[in-house]
């Protein structure tokens, strides 16, 4: 029984993983862009939340209304200005900026938070409670709550990109970006709503993050980071599904490991990494090898 | 610059020699043999306060070339070469605690990391670039993580390097920092000698065009290997010296992200794909981390923010912008084309550095 | 195929207008002073052996390529510092070699696409339907699926959604079948009603004779000949295409025509 609820556990916790993933699969499959500085973004939306719910004493889910939208618009700028320089000049530029944009954000965290680790406080009603099956399953209502959130967003996006004009127009541009110049598609703006979609979901996992676990400023690439990237390459690159797919199967190694020694959680999930980019680097839902 | 001016179009191939640069070579290797003696004697000149920043430079210096020689070279953009860091310090922490001098184990360390990249190569070889850079940060938290399973060797909270109690502490300052700048020249020269090489050559082509390098002919495959062999090598030399300067060795700091935030910065700032980059990288390095020390993390991100413009605007670093002006080369490692009709005359506007189908430097 | 008499130098404002243009390919000189005028309803061809040019200066043209130095003017205005997509917008629309359709995008979606920053006019996607019978019905298929046929008329659909003013083919006929190409041609006419002009590339030469109102033949760069079909000879031609009797310069169409 336990390990069914090792299951369950991880199960729930993968939809927290797809929605730190589904930003970077989007970034690099529409721009071949990997931000390097995905994770700490996660993060600054997290102390954000933190300042406003300080600040204004607004009900938790309020603060989403303002950080999702913020950062999606930081998402646009950065990716219009910083972003697009460095894809001008060479695919090496970019990494080198989105890493040492990780680098200042995560040290100016330090500088100005110190390195204690903080959480976003909800209504302990729901933090703590949860749904308990026999005396050995334990589903907390707020991982629940934050899973269905996910699979709502991928929905979201799903619908968005097979059915908005924008949404067309990102895997038009994923597909063939002249192309879609010649149809009169600005690629540069169209990047922009790609990027802003990326930073407004990985905004949403960050909050999550903070209500679920405590943030840190190194938070960003200990954890989130990594694992959004585990689970990309996990569900394959390209699909939406996929995330979750990746983040479902993470979280269930990470808590399989978890039960065999409770400091096995995360060296777990990345073997598991490991095993899937030598066994099957395509990810488990790509029909395309990866070239 | 072009590579095909009217001259070389025009005259017959058979008139053109290609001659390696003789003259620099004899001049940069007297004033290095200078550098080094110099460099020598600093124990016996300054304290220990300053042999111990030197050593921290020699340690930036040895990985940031390490990093230019991947980045620059091989186009192999890695955030995990903190993994041989920490690797080269554990090699020395297990032999110490078996008897063996950290002294002795330090090339021991060298080559145990470079035997150890081959398995991590194995893994990472077929992705591309930003998949590449986080699956490298991926194997260097794995590997931690794996290494903090071992209780013997300190498990998550390290422990103290063996084998150094009752040591004459100047004379032990002084040996750290000999050590230090033994691994710098040796790193420094066996670069220098491997881009020399024919499969310098074909990194250099790599740098300019891949693609182009591909279609000639080129390894680019093996090319990589090596290189990121040598470069697991080199980083753990530099590991190893790291645990003989902090007496200790613990995971966290050792397998620390932050050796490629400031490897990675110094090489940028001071130019990727040069030789000389990582030198002038380091120093600025060091000159702000000494400035900004008592700012905490400011250093870390002065030298961020100094890299993303550096990277964004004057993309061959302050080496480039001095190398542009001067036509400068420290270390040569190119080729001269010469007209042989008259021998003194060059035949193209400036130096041609390579001959592998490729744009300009 | 022919085109509305007059309309040439000296009278009314080119449509499109290329002066002196100048292009490289990294140090090889594609396009050595090229210049041209096309007025509203030609079918303008410019034609030449593999390497001539041809693709390089329709790509220029579309905002894809930069040029060293020379202009280009569209309905009088300098586009010459304009970004493709504006060019788009303002009517100088491509279907690119190798129709590069977005493949993950169905039929429709390419269509969309296609019509998302069209400027008014009669061009729609039901009308582009009516075009080519087969496409209603198998609208939702992904592009990628289709035959090389089929995915040139979706290209050339998604190019004409967008109501352009000018339509700029580029090579149109390559790895197509003669009775493929023959039938895509075959819709020019109906394309032309609706007052557009066409600027065309095409490595077959007869084909573009069939269609054009007036040639231009590139030749490593260079213009070689310029002139309508009527006026010009086999030989002449072919003299301009191969580079023969050192034709390596502008030769001007001879007087009337022979027999």
């Amino acid at each position: 029984m336990v390990w069914v609820n090792a299951m369950i556990q991880g199960l729930l916790v993968g939809g927290l993983y797809a929605l730190f993933a589904c930003g970077l699969s989007l970034m690099f499959g529409v721009m071949k862009v990997v931000n390097l500085a995905h994770g700490d973004l996660a993060v600054v939306a997290g102390y954000i939340a933190i300042g406003i719910i300080f600040v204004t004493h607004v009900p938790v889910l309020w603060s989403f209304l303002i950080v999702v939208p913020v950062m999606a618009a930081l998402g646009y700028a950065l990716q219009r200005t910083l972003i697009q320089t460095a894809l001008d000049r060479s695919v090496l530029t970019t990494l080198i900026v989105t890493f040492g944009l990780s680098v200042v954000v995560e040290n100016g965290l330090l500088q100005f938070f110190s390195a204690n680790t903080r959480g976003i406080g909800v209504g302990l009603s729901l933090v703590t409670a949860s749904l308990n099956i026999g005396s050995q399953i334990q589903i907390a209502y707020l991982l629940v709550v934050i899973f269905a959130a996910a699979v709502v967003v991928l929905l979201g996006l799903q619908y968005f990109l097979s059915r908005s004009k924008y949404g067309r127009l990102i895997r038009a541009v994923a597909d063939d970006r002249e192309a879609a110049q010649l149809a009169g598609a600005d690629y540069r703006h169209v990047f922009g709503i790609a990027a802003a979609l990326a930073f407004g979901t990985v905004a949403l996992g960050g909050v999550a993050y903070g209500m679920y676990s405590q943030l840190a400023p190194t938070t960003g690439t200990d954890t989130i980071l990594l694992y959004a990237f585990a689970a990309v390459v996990i569900g394959g690159l390209g699909s939406l599904w996929g995330t979750l797919l990746g983040g479902v199967v993470l979280g269930v190694a990470q808590q399989i490991g978890a039960q065999i020694n409770l400091s096995y959680e995360g060296l777990a999930g990345y073997l598991v990494f490991l095993a899937v980019l030598v066994i099957r680097p395509e990810g488990l839902t790509s029909r395309r090898a990866q070239s | 610059m072009s590579l095909v001016t009217d001259t070389t179009a025009t005259r017959p191939v058979a008139d053109f020699r290609v001659t390696r640069s003789q003259r620099n070579v004899v001049w940069t290797g007297a004033v290095a043999l200078v550098v080094v003696i110099v460099l020598y004697r600093f124990p016996f000149i300054f304290y220990a306060g300053v042999t111990t920043i030197m050593v921290q430079a020699f340690i930036v210096l040895t990985l940031a070339s390490m990093w230019n020689l991947l980045a620059g070279y091989a186009g192999l953009v890695s955030v995990g070469q903190q993994a041989f860091v920490g690797l080269g310090a554990y090699f020395v922490l297990i032999l110490a605690l078996h008897g063996i001098s950290p002294f002795a184990a330090l090339p021991v360390a060298t080559i145990g990391c470079g035997v150890a990249a081959l398995p991590l190569w194995w893994l990472v070889s077929r992705l591309r670039s930003g998949y590449f850079a986080i699956a490298t940060w991926v194997l260097a938290a794995t590997v931690m993580l794996i290494i903090e399973r071992f209780s013997s060797i300190g498990g998550g909270t390290g422990m103290p390097l063996p084998g150094f109690t009752g040591a004459n502490p100047a004379q032990l300052t002084a040996d750290t920092y000999w050590a230090a700048l033994a691994v710098t020249v040796a790193a420094l020269v066996a670069i220098y000698l491997l881009l020399r090489s024919r499969l310098g050559l074909v990194l250099t082509a790599i740098r300019d065009d891949e693609v182009a390098a591909r279609s000639s002919g080129a390894r680019v495959g093996l090319a990589r290997l090596l290189v990121f062999l040598v470069a697991g090598a080199g980083c753990g030399a530099a590991g190893a010296v790291l645990a003989i300067s902090q007496l200790q060795v613990q995971p966290s700091a050792v397998f620390s992200v932050q050796w490629t935030a400031e490897m990675a910065f110094a090489t940028i700032i001071g130019g990727l794909g040069t030789i000389e980059g990582p030198i002038i990288g380091t120093a600025v390095y060091m000159v702000l981390q000494q400035t900004l020390a008592s700012y905490n993390a400011w250093y870390l991100i002065v030298l961020g923010l100094f890299a993303i413009v550096v990277a964004l605007f004057a993309r061959r670093g302050l080496w480039g912008l001095v190398d542009e002006r001067l036509n400068l080369r420290l270390f040569p490692v190119g080729y001269w084309l010469r007209y042989s009709a008259d021998p003194q005359q060059r035949s193209g506007p400036g130096w041609l550095s390579r001959l592998l189908p490729s744009r300009n430097r | 195929m022919t085109a509305p008499d007059g309309d040439r130098p000296g009278e009314g404002t080119p449509l499109l207008e290329v002066r002196d243009l100048v292009v490289h390919h990294g140090q090889l000189k594609a396009l050595d002073v090229i210049s041209f005028r096309v007025f509203p309803g030609e079918v303008y061809a410019i034609i030449g052996a593999n390497g001539a040019g041809k693709s390089t200066l329709l790509r220029t043209i579309a905002g894809l390529h930069h040029p060293t130095s020379g202009s280009m003017l569209f309905e009088g205005n300098d586009i010459t510092r304009l970004r493709p997509e504006r060019r788009a917008t303002a009517g100088i629309v491509m279907v690119p070699e190798g129709r590069r359709l977005f493949a993950s995008l169905s039929v429709e979606e390419n269509l969309q696409v296609g019509a998302t920053y069209a400027r008014p006019g009669p061009w729609t996607l039901d009308r582009v339907y009516e075009l080519f019978d087969w496409m209603k019905g198998r609208r939702n298929q992904p592009a990628a699926q289709l035959s090389g046929g089929e995915q040139q008329t979706v290209a050339l659909g998604r190019a004409l959604v967008a109501n352009p003013r000018v339509l700029l083919l580029d090579e149109l006929s390559l790895g197509l079948a003669p009775v493929v190409v023959q039938r895509i041609y075959g819709m020019l006419p109906q394309v032309l009603e609706t007052g557009l002009t066409v600027l065309l590339v095409e490595q077959d030469v007869s084909q573009a004779m069939r269609v054009a109102s007036h040639i231009h033949c590139l030749l490593e760069g260079r213009t070689t000949l310029e002139g309508r079909p009527a006026d010009v000879t086999a030989e002449q031609v072919e003299a301009a295409y191969f580079g023969l009797n050192g034709a390596a310069s502008t030769t001007q169409p001879s007087e009337g025509s022979e027999a």
